[in-house]
Order: structure tokens, then sequence, then C-alpha cells
């Protein structure tokens, strides 16, 4: 069999490591970021990303670092500038197309300064790649994941008040701004922890379109929750063992695809119908 | 840039900026690019569909890597690409009482998945991994006549189309519960604009790369936002931001061995920061008339 070879190879072995553990943080931050109407919050730190990881290389830091440090500041930094903990679409706009530019100065000055014209670590940083992750690198990145989802179940309850209700959830005495704060903290961590697998411009994706679809499938909170990460999980799956099969096929290509298809089969599977948070 | 040296001699400056065919190019590109942009972002502002915005142009991105994989024009590619996903936004977009957070959910499905698409037609087509960053961040460099003319045709398309529907349109964005009443055809209207704005980006994403042409569609206007409410004034604000951030980024590009689009996004970002400074209380526009 083809399939059972498959994990006598220790990349993949630690591609399906590391994105497992990736794809279920990603799932459950995901359904928040969707429900909060934050994906363009998701889409500017996948940006920053990009930025922090070629301003590091640009200083030959570790890649890593700049991706950490650049999301979940950038992260908390729009949230402090925006209301209640959520900012403005302007704002996000504003402050992300700077470090868009940000970072074709850290493009240029990395393949400037370095003597490596040929820009391949700027692309392995915008599209990922899983499958030359080293086994300490997937352990990490699924030491990290777990870290995430830790910390999403501990604040799970009081942030789906706060995303559902947050006037209601506010006076009932919930910390909603801590929580809107917290919670972009995490998207930044999740950011960073993605890039190197699917990439900083791919990882939106794996955000949106299980949470998305999970939405769209269920009208309970914790059963969409769960649901979300099993579709992320379900896309990973598939897309890595569809590049082994395929190896022309770029891995991140076929993850994200699998998870952009089964958003989109949700719209047949169940006709358009009004306001999904609402009945909740 | 080997030759040009900065001195406080600013008429000697500009001589020195205009005596390449291709700097003068870049001016004339980016001059167009800067009125169309700004007057879209305008729009986009308001509309608060800043996110749509910035899917369409990215989607630029697979248009142009499709098209070189197939061995057409890149052209081609944007238009084809970013005209789609308009049509494909636009059937996100709610209907009366459904959720926003739906809408940009599938927004972000259609960015990455347009995205992951780019990757797979580069990695296809093999050798072209050099191309990659010129796509995405562009070049005002080496634009030719040909070029500037197809620039120009699509502006003014763009900007005729919108001043045909200017009016409604800002009504529709301002208020589109009171514009559906009094007749105005809402939706038709809101799949018109992204169509416009699709195809605008498709042609100003050819010369800034996919990844800057939103930073000239969204800090004009939210300089102008918080500058001034009333729709005409932040109209034109709006659009001399747009043309000031340009010529200064290429000027000092030129003078300067770092890229464009750091200068352009930087003296953008810098204007939305002294403007926010300005007006600490921010603003939103509406409608006066």
């Amino acid at each position: 069999m083809v399939l059972a070879g498959m994990f006598a190879h220790a990349f993949v072995r630690n591609a399906f490591l590391a994105g497992t553990a990736i794809a279920v943080a990603a799932g459950l931050v995901g359904y928040f970021v969707v429900l909060r109407s934050q994906v363009f919050t998701g889409d500017a730190l996948s940006h920053v990303a990009v930025t922090g990881a070629l301003a590091a290389l640009a200083f030959g830091a570790d890649a890593r670092v700049g991706l950490f440090a650049a999301t979940i500041l950038v992260g908390m930094a729009m949230a402090l500038l925006g209301r209640q903990g959520r900012a403005d679409d302007v704002v996000i706009g504003s402050v992300f197309a700077w470090v868009l530019g940000l970072g074709v100065l850290f493009l240029t000055l990395y393949t400037t300064s370095r003597s490596r014209s040929n820009g391949a670590a700027g692309v392995h940083v915008l599209f990922g790649s899983i499958l030359g992750l080293s086994a300490g690198q997937a352990r990490l990145a699924a030491v990290i994941a777990a870290g995430v989802v830790a910390a999403l179940v501990v604040i799970a309850r009081p942030l789906l008040f706060a995303s559902v209700d947050e006037a209601v959830a506010a006076a009932r005495s919930v910390p909603v701004r801590a929580l809107g704060i917290g919670f972009l903290a995490l998207v930044g961590v999740c950011a960073a922890e993605a890039t190197p697998a699917v990439g900083a411009l791919l990882l939106l994706g794996l955000l949106a379109a299980p949470a998305g679809a999970a939405l769209r499938l269920s009208a309970r909170p914790y059963a969409a929750l769960w649901l979300s990460a099993v579709i992320a999980v379900l896309a990973m799956w598939g897309g890595l063992t569809t590049s082994y099969l395929a190896p022309r096929v770029p891995p991140s290509f076929a993850i994200i695809a699998i998870a952009s298809a089964v958003y989109a089969l949700t719209f047949l599977v169940r006709p358009r119908r009004s306001g999904s948070s609402a009945s909740m | 840039m080997s030759g040009a040296h900065f001195s406080w001699d600013l008429l000697d400056d500009v001589r020195q900026l205009f005596q390449f065919p291709f700097m003068v190019n870049a001016f004339r590109a980016g001059t167009i690019v800067a009125v169309v942009a700004g007057a879209i972002g305008w729009f986009m502002v308001i509309r608060r569909q800043a996110f749509a915005g910035h899917t369409l142009a990215l989607v630029g991105f697979p248009g142009a890597a499709g098209a070189v994989w197939l061995g057409v024009s890149a052209a081609w590619g944007f238009f084809a690409f970013c005209g789609a996903a308009a049509l494909v936004i636009a059937a996100l977009r709610p209907q009366r009482g459904e959720g926003y957070s739906e809408e940009s959910a599938g927004i972000g499905v259609v960015q990455a998945f347009a995205l992951a698409c780019g990757f797979l037609f580069v990695s296809l087509y093999r050798g072209f991994l050099n191309g990659v960053n010129a796509l995405l961040f562009g070049s005002f460099l080496g634009i030719t006549n040909a070029q500037v003319l197809a620039l120009l045709v699509v502006g003014v398309t763009a900007l005729v189309a919108l001043g045909a529907v200017g009016r409604p349109l800002l009504f529709a964005s301002v208020d589109p519960d009171v514009a559906a009443a009094r007749g105005v055809d809402v939706r038709k209207l809101s799949v018109l604009f992204l169509v416009l704005l699709g195809l605008t980006v498709a042609e100003v994403s050819q010369i800034t790369g996919t990844l800057l042409v939103f930073a000239l569609l969204v800090m004009p206007p939210a300089t102008a936002q918080l500058l001034t409410p009333r729709p005409a004034v932040s109209l034109v604000v709006t659009v001399g931001v747009a043309l000031l951030v340009t010529w200064l980024g290429l000027a000092v590009a030129y003078f300067t061995p770092y890229p464009i689009g750091f200068f352009v996004t930087s003296f953008a970002f810098a204007a939305y920061v002294g403007a926010g400074l300005l007006r600490r209380r921010p603003l939103r526009v509406r409608a006066v008339a």
C-alpha cells in the first residue's frame, strides 16, 4: 500500500505531527475569529507575520523569533486601538498596509545584504514548507499548539459570552476588553505558529474556512467549535496525503483547497439562512 | 541608482529625477494610479469593504501566476481573476438580516484559496520563483509607454463609471436602508462597485504589486476621513494625499537604494497618523447634502 508506506518517512511523520497540532489550534481559534467578525484582523496578522519573519531574516535572527514577536505585539496593539478590544477595519487596514511596506524593505535588505538573491526563503515564509520541518521543529510546534488549545479552552466560556453579546457580558462583569486583547494575542501565536507550515499568506484559509463551514453547519456553539477543529484536521490530513501521492502539488495548496471545498459544500448542504449567530 | 546624488539644490534634483524616460513613465503611471486608487478607495472605506478590497488586490497574484504558467499575458490573468473574485464576493454579500461574520468568513476563504492557487501555479511553472517577489511587491520601474497608455484608458473608464454612479452609490453606502426605500437599487450598485474595484485593482496592481495596491486604496481615504466630514472635500483630500505620497515615494526611492513600496506606505501611514494626532476625535463621513 502506498499510504501504509507513507509513515515510513520521517519527514511525513513530522509534517503530520506538526500539521495536526496546528490544525486543531487554528480550527478552534478560527471559530472565535469568525464568530467575532475578526477575519480581517486574522488577515492582517498573517501579513504581519510576513514582515516579522523577513525582519528576522534581514537581521540574521531566527525567523520564528521575528514571527512570534511581530504577530503577538501587533495583535495586542490592534486590540488596544479598537473599542472594547476590537479594532476598526480602517485602522487595521492602514496599520498592516504600512507593516507590509516595512516587509518590502526587509525583503530588499535581506536579498541584497546576504548575497543570496534567489528569494526562496521569502517564498517559504509566504507559502510555507511543512514537509521541510525537522523533528525538533515539529515537536515544538505541537507543544505551542497544545498551549494555544489549553488557553482557549480556559477562556472559551467567557469569550463566547463576550463574543455573542458584548454589552450583556460587560454588564455581568465579564472582562470584555481584557478578553479581546488576550484573544488577539492568541490569534497572533496561532498565526506565527502556522506560518512555517502553511505559509503566512495561506494561514487565513485555515482560520476562516473550517470555522466558516462549522458555523454554517451547526448553530450550537460548542458543537461548531469542535466541528471547526475536526474539519481543519481533516483538511490538513487530506492535504498532506494528496501532496504525498502527487508530489507536484504543494501541500499548502492541497490543505487550503480541501478546506475551501468543505466551506463551499456547506452552501449546497444547507440553504442560506438568516443570522447564524442570532439563533444561539 | 548610480549617478543620482541628492543635494540641496532642489531644481537640480528635479532635473536628475526626470533625466531618464523610465522615471518619467514611473511618475506618469504613479499619478494615474494615485488618482484612481484614491477615488475608488474613498468609496471602499465608506462602504467598510476594506477586507473585500484587500482580497481583490491579492487575487491578482494567482491571476498573473496562472497567466504566466499558461503562457498568456499577465494582464489577462489579472483582469480575469479580479473580475471573477469580485462577482464571488458580491454573491457572498449578505442579504438583509444576515450576519457580517458569515460574509467575512467567505471573503477570507476566497482570499486564501486564491493565494493557494497562485502558489500552485508558481510551483507548476518551475523557475518562476524569482518572479514571485516582483508580482507581490511590484516595481514602478521599467514601465513602458504602452503600459502608461493602458493604465490611462482603464483609469479614465473607472473614473467615468464611478462618476456616473457616484451620487446614488454614496447614498447607498451611507444609509442602505433609506436609499433602498427611496428606490435606489442598492444590490445592483453593490455588485457594480465590487466589479469596478476588482478591475481597478487588477490594473493598478500590475504596477504596484499585489501586496501594495491596498496601501493606496485604504490609507489616503482613512487620512481624509479624519480631517473632514464633508464628502466632496474628503474626496479631494484623498486624491491629494494619494498623489503626494506617491510622488514623494518615487522621488525619495530614486535617491536611496530602498524600495519604493516602503516609502509610499510609510509616507501614507505618516499622513494617517499625523491626521489622527491633528484630530483626536475620529469622524465618520456623513452625507450632508
